[in-house]
């Protein structure tokens, strides 16, 4: 009987947990189909608030979306060299780089986009163009993209296979595109979906980045944001772990 | 081009990257928090003037409330979660770590839309009752997103429990009470301080949902900014951002050691 009392109080907690968490999303989504929200949902539905985000955002959204390409591309370069080389060569000195690169997971991306303005605010143009929050979303996704491609290529025998191409007269650039690409695609895929989705949903760095002519509000599109999101936790999870 | 040569030029790219982008703005942000009036004392002033002091009591409180209170639901839904199995196990979970994925804005905007003035608990209860601009609706926004982050930590070290020992703890007539204090706590002990550590550090660095919610009271994050763009307190707003930054590195530091998974800051 009271093993049963136990389960049940568990289980409110977990209904309640769940109850915490669905409610003000039903509602956001709520307020974004319904005709007049301070009527409430008796007004009827409609969908002229989505359209209007897209008339009034589409601009921005397109921009959100060019910008987490963007990023995804850099990441890509710098990020699968990168995983390469640190896993061809693990030690101290590589240990010590994926700390350094992994340190904004760990810092406020406030206290980031403070020390990228301080000492880029000068360089007009490089301040106010759309590069300068790429740059700050490069920062932050990157090191989710080395670690997931790191994370596939230190799973298998890498020196192994190299070597065997590399008695066969394979040039280390051949290796590299015929081997060591083919067999990270998993860590590459798990990673891009990581950063485009971290890319998008990004508001401290951009907030603080931000400038009048390269504008992007994140917030003025709660709803299709949350949208985006609930298809998207699954490959953020999985790179957590 | 030799193999050495070839794996070198593979890391140049991200060596240039983040000796640009991320070592050098550290080392001018450091440099900035000195170039102030009161020199390298600006240190001094966080803990001396009311001002910062009060604020970073009340973010530590807040933050600390939203840990206590994450790993207390989220243990009690994980423990749940990974010993019964039921169905509809697998919608409850992807509703638990649903908040993952929200950017900190906007799980503020959520909390508005529950406790703000339109909000459904006042439309729902009689007289005035708008929390999200108190602490109390700060609380819940920071709840909101670490119940997930430490909800998967948790779970991660519950599958990892053995059940037998639950077992031989109640045949030898413990209560479920006991079980709990002296079987279940301990052996997850690791995580939960890991998880612990994750979301406070989170919480301590939360701008985005602070951003929204904080209109009248101060947490850290929202000082940095206002004495970054409104009091142009450039020394002061870089010394606060140093010492948030090294409180949550080393919290998420210590995390990792004890559980060896990365999990990022935000929200």
């Amino acid at each position: 009987m009271l093993k049963s009392k136990t389960k049940l109080l568990q289980l409110f907690v977990t209904l309640s947990a769940c109850a915490f968490l669905l409610v003000p999303t039903i509602l956001s989504v709520m307020a974004g189909l319904t005709a007049n929200y301070f009527k409430g949902i008796s007004s009827g539905l409609t969908l002229k608030w989505v359209y209007q985000v897209w008339e009034l955002y589409a601009d921005s959204i397109f921009l959100s979306m060019w910008l987490a390409l963007a990023c995804l591309i850099c990441t890509l370069l710098i990020g699968l060299p990168a995983a390469y080389g640190l896993a061809r060569h693990p030690g101290w000195l590589s240990r010590l780089l994926e700390e350094f690169i992994s340190l904004p997971l760990a810092v406020p991306g406030l206290a980031l986009a403070l020390a990228l303005l301080q000492l880029y605010g000068s360089m007009k143009g490089f301040r106010v163009s759309w590069t300068f929050i790429l740059v700050g979303h490069v920062l932050y996704t990157l090191p989710f993209m080395v670690r997931s491609i790191l994370a596939v290529l230190a799973a298998m025998d890498l020196k192994t296979l190299e070597e065997g191409a590399a008695s066969l007269g394979a040039s280390p650039w051949q290796r590299f595109r015929d081997i060591v690409v083919p067999n990270a695609m998993p860590g590459i895929l798990a990673g891009a979906l990581t950063v485009v989705t971290l890319s998008i949903g990004e508001f401290n760095l951009t907030w603080m980045l931000h400038t009048p002519t390269s504008k992007r509000f994140p917030w003025g599109l709660p709803t299709a944001m949350l949208l985006c999101a609930w298809k998207l936790p699954r490959p953020i999870r999985s790179s957590f772990s | 081009m030799n193999n050495r040569t070839f794996v070198m030029a593979c890391l140049t790219p991200l060596l240039v990257f983040s000796l640009a982008f991320l070592a050098l703005p550290l080392i001018r942000l450091f440099l900035a928090s000195g170039e102030g009036d009161a020199g390298w004392a600006v240190y001094l002033d966080i803990l001396r003037k009311p001002r910062y002091l009060n604020t970073l009591i009340l973010t530590v409180l807040v933050s600390l409330a939203t840990t206590f209170a994450a790993l207390a639901v989220s243990t009690t839904a994980g423990m749940f979660l990974v010993r019964n199995r039921f169905r509809g196990r697998g919608s409850l979970l992807a509703v638990l770590t649903l908040p993952l994925a929200f950017p900190g804005v906007v799980i503020g905007f959520l909390i508005i839309l529950l406790g703000g003035r339109q909000g459904l608990v006042n439309q729902i209860t009689p007289g005035h009752v708008v929390f999200a601009y108190s602490a109390l609706g700060l609380f819940l926004g920071y709840l909101y997103f670490s119940i997930p982050r430490v909800l998967l930590t948790v779970m991660a070290a519950a599958e990892k429990l053995d059940p037998a020992l639950e077992e031989a703890a109640r045949t030898m007539g413990a209560n479920p009470y006991s079980v709990m204090k002296d079987v279940i706590i301990p052996g997850l002990m690791p995580s939960l301080i890991a998880s612990g550590a994750i979301a406070f550090a989170t919480a301590m660095g939360a701008f985005g949902t602070a951003f929204t919610l904080a209109t009248n009271i101060d947490v850290i994050p929202m000082v940095i900014y206002t004495e970054f763009t409104l009091s142009a307190n450039i020394a002061m707003a870089s010394a606060l951002s140093i010492v948030l930054g090294i409180i949550t590195w080393i919290l998420l530091l210590i995390a990792r050691s004890l559980t060896g998974s990365t999990v990022a800051g935000g929200g």
